[in-house]
């Protein structure tokens, strides 16, 4: 472990480190590169660089950061490998807890848990970061690729994440978020929005996942009623890997075949994506499926717009065998699968006296989208067919959501 | 002449008492941690664990389990300090107190082949601003015990209850790891000593006694605690429910309690959460991945082998099995109190 340059560090120890210029840490594959990185980790001062050459780092024990405004870096996303295929202790390869921390240019491999989890902070840059499973597809492999969760000023930029046995790109119970030009490929859920509020997520490419982006939101955890997401300029394509997900996670309910999901939140804009060739269903929009005690939850989803996309084939070979969406869907539209499908489920009052207008899932121009709905009432009442497909009548003006803009810090 | 030598005699005794029978105060307050243990004087025999005059041991009715290691517990608070009592919290230490912890395995079986091995020695220093956590990792030679910083893998062997000798991969946490359970909303805290875990008795040098009423006769703690307490989750006299919410917060209940580490799967363990959705009744998993073993729910209430919380218990995979680090091996024993208690809520 070299530390350069070693007369600035120690003259930044007698002074506040903010006046100075940060150190850089240079380590590369050693014997025991477990002890060499986490004591540069813990050791280092907030502004410093760890850097890590180019190689195959194997670490049996995770890593972690719980230094400020520090950088770790390798030498690219196919050079610089940190690789837990020997892992014994801990439960991630990677976790981060402090704050404004860049990672980039390196890749983190066949965690045992977790890839990358980041918990709990403001300001975290996640640039040029591969996580992947290199087994393909198992659910032997672990629950996330790259994981910020309970954070804000979160900034997922150029990663790639595969083989995910729930999310390559997850990002939970967070703030402020933007997640663009990354590929999830051979995940469960390609890249998935949960429990979050106000994220951009851009110019990504989600194929060959079970279900490529999925925006969620459960209850009984701490943050919940997601809201402001805009998901745009995807290519969400091809999305036909079985579901591999390990029962009992919400992701082991996505059919194969799921181009984009929304489930509960409220103000998500859908627009200018690539969606196609997924074996079930391009778009669902759909309620939360379990009873649940939580008064503070709300199941259904409000205001969604979708306009813009260019829709592809799908629902050419519906999943039946995963969850209720596809069976259900298949039935109700005697196998005719839709483009765009919302499953129509409201509060019982509403059922009644209708949606309020603000709540409403409005349709913009999507090309020649076939869009398919459960009218309930229609439903709950007998010679009805509660069916509607009529595309016009959910159409109507779009209300932009506003761009998230993160915090300067970063 | 003879006079003159038993007074320098008496003189050095009196001199040597008052080196060795002082806890080095300086040392504590001291923004940087000592380099070796011997450094702060809290041992009059280190090696042997005999502690300075002022330090006193304690224990807890319930501990978390670290691989069957022993742990020696004593507790430092400087001369008129006094800790604030909070219901459902640890002590509110006064500015230079230190908790101090010892692992080891004494291998005190009868007829052991081993000797007594001390692992490593945590600290927990209160300063003005908080709580700072050090460990120091002990020598071969078991004459001192030095700074960690990345922590260590002790790959040793032990006599366990049964008298047999088992391999164990110990894992001295490093710092960040201390963190990951003594974190909760942002600031480092202790774990174990809250009134409700300390009421017990135990033996002093000078007799036994409750440790409640100790401290308080130290003039630590004022007198009117009323707690409802934790019990020794192996003692079969106490009732099952108490013991299994006993075990489940000292091991678990650190991380999952609102604003703990875990506190984003909304699953609750501390003994005072009464929610039954929080304490993993029927909850389905958030954040599991495999570790669900493809089960729905962390409690199933008559289920135990439904229940991934036992499933996590049992494991030894690092991507499944709780607590996420500081076991290597399964606490058996635990896994049958756990099985026991689901089985019949």
């Amino acid at each position: 472990m070299k530390i350069f340059p070693k007369q600035f560090r120690l003259y930044c120890l007698g002074l506040l480190s903010a006046f100075c210029f940060a150190g850089t840490v240079y380590i590369s594959p050693s014997e025991d590169p477990y002890t060499e990185i986490q004591e540069a980790l813990i050791l280092a001062s907030p502004g410093d660089i760890i850097h890590l050459s180019a190689g195959l780092y194997e670490l049996e024990d995770s890593l972690s950061i719980d230094v400020n405004n520090l950088i770790l870096e390798g030498e690219g996303i196919n050079d610089t490998v940190l690789s837990f295929k020997n892992q014994l202790s801990g439960a991630q390869g990677l976790s981060v807890t402090s704050d404004n921390v860049i990672l980039r240019d390196f890749a983190v491999e066949n965690a045992k848990g977790d890839a990358i989890k980041v918990k709990g902070v403001d300001g975290i840059s996640f640039i040029r970061v591969r996580t992947e499973w290199t087994g393909g597809p198992s659910s032997e492999n672990g629950a996330y690729g790259l994981y910020p969760v309970e954070s804000k000023n979160v900034l997922i930029d150029s990663c790639v994440a595969i083989g995910a046995s729930d999310a390559g790109i997850y990002v939970g119970q967070s703030e402020n978020i933007i997640v663009k030009n990354s590929v999830a490929e051979f995940n469960v859920a390609g890249i998935e929005i949960e429990n979050s509020y106000y994220a951009d997520v851009f110019n990504n490419y989600a194929s060959n996942n079970t279900g490529g982006i999925l925006v969620f939101d459960l209850p009984d955890i701490p943050q919940q009623g997601g809201h402001h997401i805009r998901v745009f300029n995807n290519k969400s394509v091809n999305n036909n890997t079985d579901n591999f997900a390990p029962e009992g996670n919400i992701v082991g309910e996505v059919p194969r075949g799921s181009g984009i999901i929304i489930q509960a939140n409220s103000h998500v804009e859908i627009f200018d994506n690539d969606i196609g060739d997924n074996d079930t269903i391009n778009i669902a929009v759909v309620t939360y499926g379990y009873d649940t005690e939580d008064e503070n939850y709300y199941p259904h989803p409000r205001s969604i717009q979708i306009h813009g996309n260019r829709f592809g084939r799908s629902g050419y070979n519906p999943d039946l065998e995963t969850g209720e969406l596809a069976k259900i869907l298949f039935e109700i539209s005697d196998g005719d699968m839709p483009d765009i499908f919302w499953d129509g489920i409201v509060p019982l009052p509403q059922i009644i006296f209708g949606q309020p207008e603000k709540d409403k899932i409005v349709l913009g121009n999507n090309g020649d989208a076939s869009f398919l709905t459960i009218n309930p009432l229609k439903y709950i009442l007998p010679f009805f067919d509660p069916i509607e497909t009529s595309y016009e009548k959910f159409s109507g003006e779009i209300t932009p959501l506003p761009p998230v803009v993160l915090s300067e810090t970063l | 002449m003879k006079l003159y030598n038993s007074l320098i005699l008496i003189a050095f005794a009196i001199f040597s008492i008052s080196i060795t029978a002082e806890v080095n105060h300086s040392k504590v307050i001291s923004q940087d941690a000592a380099l070796k243990l011997s450094d702060y004087g809290f041992f009059t025999n280190l090696s042997k664990q005999i502690p300075t005059e002022g330090v006193l041991p304690y224990d807890l009715n319930s501990a978390l389990f670290s691989d069957y290691a022993d742990k020696l517990r004593f507790v430092y608070v400087p001369a008129g300090g006094f800790a604030k009592y909070n219901p459902d919290e640890v002590f509110d230490f006064p500015t230079g107190s230190v908790l101090i912890k010892t692992f080891a395995y004494l291998n005190d079986f009868p007829e052991s082949e081993l000797d007594a091995q001390l692992l490593e020695t945590r600290l927990l220093i209160r300063n003005d601003d908080g709580w700072k956590n050090v460990s120091y990792i002990w020598n071969k030679e078991q004459t001192d015990a030095y700074k960690s910083i990345a922590g260590k893998t002790i790959s040793t062997q032990f006599i366990n209850e049964y008298g047999d000798m088992q391999d164990i991969r110990y894992r001295v946490p490093n710092i960040n790891q201390c963190k990951e359970c003594h974190q909760s909303n942002e600031t480092i805290s202790p774990i174990g000593p809250k009134a409700r875990n300390l009421n017990k008795d135990i033996s002093y040098a000078d007799g036994s006694m409750n440790q409640l009423l100790k401290w308080h006769q130290q003039g630590w703690i004022t007198e009117n605690i009323s707690t409802k307490s934790m019990v020794d989750w192996s003692n079969i006299n106490e009732d099952l429910d108490t013991r299994a919410r006993s075990y489940l917060d000292i091991n678990c209940g650190h991380c999952h309690i609102e604003g703990g580490s875990a506190d984003t799967t909304g699953l609750y363990l501390n003994f005072t959460e009464n929610r039954k959705i929080n304490l993993g009744y029927f909850k389905k998993p958030i954040a599991a991945g495999r570790a669900s073993n493809n089960l729905k729910y962390s409690i199933v209430p008559g289920n135990p082998d439904e229940s991934i919380l036992l499933y996590r218990m049992q494991s030894l995979d690092p991507g499944i099995m709780m607590p996420e680090s500081g076991r290597a091996l399964q606490h058996v024993e635990a896994v049958d109190l756990l099985r026991k208690w689901i089985h019949q809520l």
